[in-house]
């Protein structure tokens, strides 16, 4: 037990969630995280899913990859990302449809989505199951948590409710307070994911 | 083993595919019933909200379709009807001049007919649900938008925005005449022959070709509807 939680795995789980993170550091997978964080559960949903598929895309890849066949190596990363993600998006419309109505054709986009290329080419590919396993946890959580972050502000200034709730009081309204519509237009989106990375960047320096 | 030889490539790839095939032939068949009572759902819950029954729970809508929907018939442009039942299975892209599905409802005691209406957008299909009295001008009771793929936060207002939808209630089908259909979606100021004030709804700012869509899909689909709507009116 000791070696599955070595420090060196540790580091490969918390890397991506904070001095890595695929989104703010990185700048990967942008586009959906753009299109999805208009609502906050939506954003779960979407972070969710992208970690449950980086996490086992980097599992059977790194389980493969001494099979693999080097010249037909993205051709078979494809077509384990396409197959896992297919089958999310058939649980999604099973047991989830109006998430699934929702997140429309972002879930198929995940197939594409670059950070799960980018860890199955530069971490699955070199490392073992295990490792590659947490690294593809760490790397969907990382994103999750970004969406998560934009989307609750959006929701909350743009719909004056988290997560369909409403949060802001009639008070609130009557004082003159209008929700931004701005707020649910992806352009907006963009801007604020813009400040997160800049707290992040601040914050980081200063640690130096 | 030479991992990099011709033959290892192609069966290997040969493999994978059949692995994979299975695992999502399995998966879609184990998962299908699940997702087809939800779409299913999903469409009642359209229909009803044509009918201006909103926000209701997803596990009443059932006992509420089946309380509020008579019957669902399928008629043809000339009125006739062809069967009874079944117009709710026909699919979006099934409906043709001789296969119109059509609701007949009752909401407080009140007879209204759901006419399912089909078009395009800008990016993709659109559709809706109109809810019309049984009165001789064709009175517009309530309607329902939605759409596959249009601009989110431009066309998708079509479905998004209530207000968008709630303007359509109490304005007329037929122009003034009531002989063709004149229900329509206008830029505001913008004049049209044969279009009254009771027959204008307002289009949507900067999603002009989407709402060039819903005016088009509301003349097409309505009146292929007109004959049987015309034979039903009191």
């Amino acid at each position: 037990m000791g070696k599955l939680f070595s420090k060196e795995n540790q580091e490969v789980f918390s890397n991506p969630l904070n001095l890595n993170n695929p989104v703010v550091v990185q700048v990967l997978g942008i586009c959906s995280a753009l299109a999805v964080t208009s609502q906050l559960k939506p954003a779960i949903v979407m972070g969710l899913s992208v970690t449950v598929i980086t996490a086992f895309s980097n599992l059977i890849i790194s389980l493969l990859r001494k099979t693999i066949p080097n010249r037909i190596r993205i051709i078979v990363q494809l077509v384990v990302v396409a197959a896992l993600v297919t089958i999310v998006s058939m649980i999604l419309k099973a047991y989830v449809y109006d998430v699934s109505v929702m997140l429309s054709v972002y879930v198929g986009l995940i197939i594409t989505n670059c950070i799960l290329m980018g860890r199955l080419e530069a971490f699955a590919m070199q490392n073992g199951p295990w490792e590659s396993f947490l690294d593809g946890i760490g790397n969907g959580i990382g994103y999750a948590i970004i969406l998560v972050v934009v989307g609750f502000v959006r929701e909350l200034l743009g719909a004056g409710s988290i997560l369909g709730f409403k949060v802001l009081p009639q008070a609130v309204y009557d004082a003159g307070y209008m929700n931004n519509g701005m707020m649910t237009m992806p352009a907006m989106a963009l801007i604020l994911l813009g400040c997160v990375i800049w707290a992040h960047r601040a914050y980081n320096d200063e640690k130096k | 083993m030479n991992t990099s030889s011709n033959t290892y490539t192609v069966v290997y790839a040969s493999v994978m595919v059949v692995i994979v095939a299975f695992l999502l032939a399995f998966t879609s068949t184990v998962l299908k019933p699940k997702s087809d009572k939800n779409e299913e759902i999903d469409k009642k819950k359209q229909i009803l909200a044509s009918l201006n029954i909103r926000d209701i729970q997803n596990e009443n809508i059932e006992a509420k379709y089946a309380e509020v929907v008579l019957s669902d018939m399928i008629i043809d442009t000339l009125g006739n009807v062809k069967a009874e039942k079944g117009g709710f299975d026909v699919k979006k892209k099934d409906i043709n001049p001789e296969n119109l599905p059509v609701y007949m409802c009752k909401v407080d005691g009140v007879d209204k007919i759901v006419v399912p209406v089909v078009g395009k957008g800008l990016w993709g299909g659109i559709w809706g649900y109109v809810a019309v009295d049984t009165d001789k001008m064709g009175t517009v009771y309530g309607a329902y938008f939605s759409h596959e793929s249009e601009t989110a936060g431009l066309g998708a207002i079509i479905a998004e925005y209530e207000g968008f939808q709630k303007q359509f209630a109490g304005k007329t089908i037929y122009n003034e005449s009531g002989d063709a259909i004149a229900l329509s979606v206008l830029k505001a100021g913008k004049k049209v022959d044969g279009v009254g004030v009771n027959n204008r709804c307002d289009a949507i700012t900067g999603a002009t070709l989407t709402s060039n869509g819903v005016n088009d899909m509301l003349h097409d689909s309505l009146k292929k509807y007109m004959k049987f709507l015309k034979n039903n009116a009191k």
